[in-house]
């Protein structure tokens, strides 16, 4: 018994190793250094370095702007979240029934955008967003609305950014719902439409329920993604205007890259990291609940 | 055993400072091992290469302006290694903290003070006293002075820039201005004029400035003018609340508030075109621009110019451009130094200008027929003369953009400019926090 956990232990070795010295030890170091005032300073000599313990949590407290993208975060997980979820399911839905043609065709398109670089991406959403020329502003003017300053108001940006993300990113958990609906039997539409049921309360009764692992699946998944939401904001508006689409992870990339503040920095990366456990957290432990109740 | 543990931990908890020494080997194990190690050292050590960190273009060009130096000395063969500009502060500080840094870099002249204040470069003095073709007074001495910190030269100019204004001559010609602004009530009216005969269609401006909070030139080069502080106290605390201060940059917010300059930067997509259908008809830009405007937008031929500043209390710009510097942990610092000179001879310095039109460093290049009669470059040339840096000190970059955040809120009417600066200067207070400690600590010469 005890010899074939040795060579469990040989195989895991490796693999253990990798992990330890690329994943645990810059952790704890990181969580070292979220105790300190390491920066640009003590690049060059040590010494110039304070063990400060909490005060750079404290400081967190105190700092209106890490708020500030703690609520444009919030702002962007509750808003776009959902969205995405239902964008998916709706799509997934409507490519499953029966009537649709081309539906590998549709399926692709989707998809595409997920496997597009975000880069490219922004480039062309930058174009559609334009105030003078951008399509969105175009159509908008067909219904004598607008016109909006899409990326440069700050009410708008947010929202903007939401728009973009979700157009990127649903097109994957469209293809998690696709396969959940592919797990559903027949027989229960069947069964359903003999009981009376109508398409709508099959939808409510029979498919909703049953993608209830699929769902969980999904929130956690948008919810950990979009708390850790960075690249849209870096390469489209670089938080502003007005820092109104300053996200977390864009205030740590901030005061650690651009600033050295390392220390700062490393604390804003616990504290989103216990934000984005407690969530995941909260998530299973209500999924559970959920399905407990059956 | 578990005795000796439980004392381990005892000890971090009454002594935590001596954690600090666990935290160093740390870092420099993860840094050592995400940093792929540059250079070769298994080479013997008669040939091996002087390494050279360029940047962009300039490390483009680098060989072939250094084919003469190969042929003058083989004995010192130098690799280039080019770097882009986007990750080069980065790429950087992780070689200086993987001790893998290059012999000679290009450093952008604003990145000195802060280098300098980690450590990282060498000392150069002894190497101008003895040599025969670098001389302070060969260069702009504004441009010079950017390397001098704490009163020792630590790089040596390569190539300067410094921001002027381009201008519309048609256009400003149209509202019966034959020559640029030059004083800063010139250029308020010419702007109300130029914003009048856009108004039929209500979409036009009178000036473009980047509002983007790396981009802070503009503010910065007002205050300048206006003789205004930004630091006090032996740098250890903000003065934006200096009355010249908190007046050039209400100049700078008026333009937005009266319409004059566009808020939205999206609004421009692309400067050029914007320049040329005249959606703004001034703009402060670099030297890069100019041959930018002419490749982009050859229509516009004769119909703009450069001209200096425009005067508050005197006029001035900021000095810019990039050094060499010879990094300390160099082996081969004398055979470095003379890659520097080469660089430095204005016949190199010239040849350096026609590859990639950066402006030369030494004055003498300046003589050269292609840039002297360039009419578009003569403004530069004035300009250079009354050139000064920004405070030197690793904090600069991040006190700037902090500016440009409360400067923002000002424009788009969210405070106002008394509370802005009293808000900035506290903010500024909290940033160098770090810096008075050090100071106080002798930690920090000066």
């Amino acid at each position: 018994m005890k010899k074939t956990y040795q060579i469990a232990y040989i195989f895991l070795a490796p693999a253990l190793l990798t992990l330890t010295v690329f994943f645990f030890l810059p952790v704890l170091a990181a969580l070292g250094m979220s105790f300190t005032d390491f920066d640009i300073y003590s690049i060059g000599n040590l010494a110039r370095t304070r063990f400060v313990f909490l005060q750079n949590y404290q400081h967190l407290l105190h700092d209106p702007l890490f708020w500030k993208s703690l609520l444009n975060t919030a702002y962007f997980v509750l808003v776009a979240g959902p969205l995405t979820i239902f964008v998916s399911l709706f799509t997934a839905m409507a490519l499953q029934s029966a009537s649709l043609r081309f539906k590998s065709f549709f399926r692709l398109a989707f998809f595409l955008p997920v496997i597009t670089n975000l880069v490219a991406i922004a480039v062309v959403w930058r174009y559609l967003y334009h105030p003078r020329f951008g399509l969105l502003n175009y159509i908008l003017g067909l219904f004598h609305w607008g016109p909006i300053d899409w990326l440069g108001d700050p009410h708008w940006a947010m929202p903007a950014l939401i728009l973009l993300a979700t157009w990127k990113n649903f097109g994957y958990f469209m293809m998690i719902y696709i396969a959940g609906l592919q797990t559903i039997p027949g027989e229960l539409y069947e069964a359903s439409s003999l009981d009376g049921a109508n398409w709508w309360r099959q939808q409510w009764h029979v498919t909703v329920p049953l993608l209830a692992p699929a769902t969980l699946l999904v929130t956690i998944m948008t919810a950990v993604g979009y708390l850790q939401f960075f690249a849209e904001p870096y390469i489209m508006t670089q938080g502003g205007p007005l820092n109104a689409t300053l996200s977390v992870v864009l205030y740590l990339y901030d005061q650690g890259f651009r600033w050295w503040k390392m220390g700062y920095s490393a604390s804003i990366a616990f504290v989103l990291f216990s934000v984005v456990f407690l969530a995941a957290v909260l998530q299973l432990y209500l999924g559970k609940r959920r399905e407990a109740w059956g | 055993m578990k005795y000796s543990t439980l004392e381990n931990v005892t000890g971090y908890i009454n002594g935590p400072f001596s954690m600090i020494p666990g935290i160093k080997h740390l870092i420099l194990i993860v840094i050592l091992l995400t940093v792929p190690v540059v250079g070769c050292h298994s080479l013997s050590k008669q040939n091996k290469p002087v390494t050279f960190w360029a940047m962009g273009q300039e490390g483009k060009h680098l060989e072939k302006l250094l084919t003469k130096f190969t042929r003058l000395h083989p004995e010192i063969p130098v690799k280039i290694q080019r770097i882009p500009w986007s990750s080069a502060h980065e790429k950087l500080l992780t070689a200086f903290a993987g001790q893998s840094t290059p012999d000679i870099c290009q450093l952008g002249n604003t990145w000195i003070a802060e280098f300098e204040s980690m450590g990282a470069l060498t000392q150069l003095d002894s190497f101008v006293f003895g040599s025969p073709v670098i001389h302070s007074s060969n260069f702009f001495s504004g441009i010079w002075q950017t390397n001098v910190i704490h009163k020792k030269l630590y790089g040596i100019p390569w190539y300067v820039d410094t921001r002027v204004l381009f201008y519309r001559k048609d256009l400003l010609a149209k509202v019966g201005y034959r020559n640029p602004p030059k004083t800063w009530r010139e250029w308020a009216e010419v702007s109300k004029r130029i914003k009048r005969i856009s108004q039929p269609n209500k979409d036009g401006f009178a000036n473009y400035f980047p509002l983007a909070h790396n981009n802070p030139h503009v503010p910065l080069i007002l205050v300048m003018e206006n003789r205004g502080r930004f630091l006090k106290k032996n740098k250890c605390y903000g003065a934006f609340e200096d009355p010249n201060t908190v007046n050039a940059l209400q100049f700078y917010v008026d333009f937005f508030k009266k319409g004059l300059a566009p808020k939205n930067m999206n609004r421009v997509s692309n400067i050029y075109q914007g320049f040329q259908t005249g959606f703004f008809s001034m703009f402060i830009s670099g030297p890069w621009d100019i041959n930018e405007i002419r490749k982009r937008v050859p229509s516009l031929r004769n119909k703009w110019g450069t001209a200096p500043m425009p005067k508050g209390k005197k006029s001035v710009s900021v000095a810019g451009g990039a050094s060499l510097v010879i990094f300390k942990s160099s082996k081969r610092k004398s055979e470095a130094w003379k890659v520097i000179e080469f660089l430095s001879r204005p016949k190199t310095q010239t040849e350096f200008f026609k590859l990639t039109r950066d402006l030369p460093a030494v004055r003498e290049a300046w003589s050269d027929s292609t840039i002297r009669f360039d009419p578009q470059i003569r403004a530069f040339r004035e300009q250079l003369e009354t050139v000064q840096s920004t405070p030197k000190l690793a904090e600069w970059e991040q006190i700037a953009s902090k500016m440009q955040e409360y400067l923002e809120k000002v424009i788009y009417d969210r405070m106002t400019l008394e509370q802005a600066v009293i808000d900035l200067d506290r903010d500024v207070d909290r940033i160098l926090e770090k810096r008075r400690w050090l100071l106080s600590q002798n930690l920090l010469p000066e």
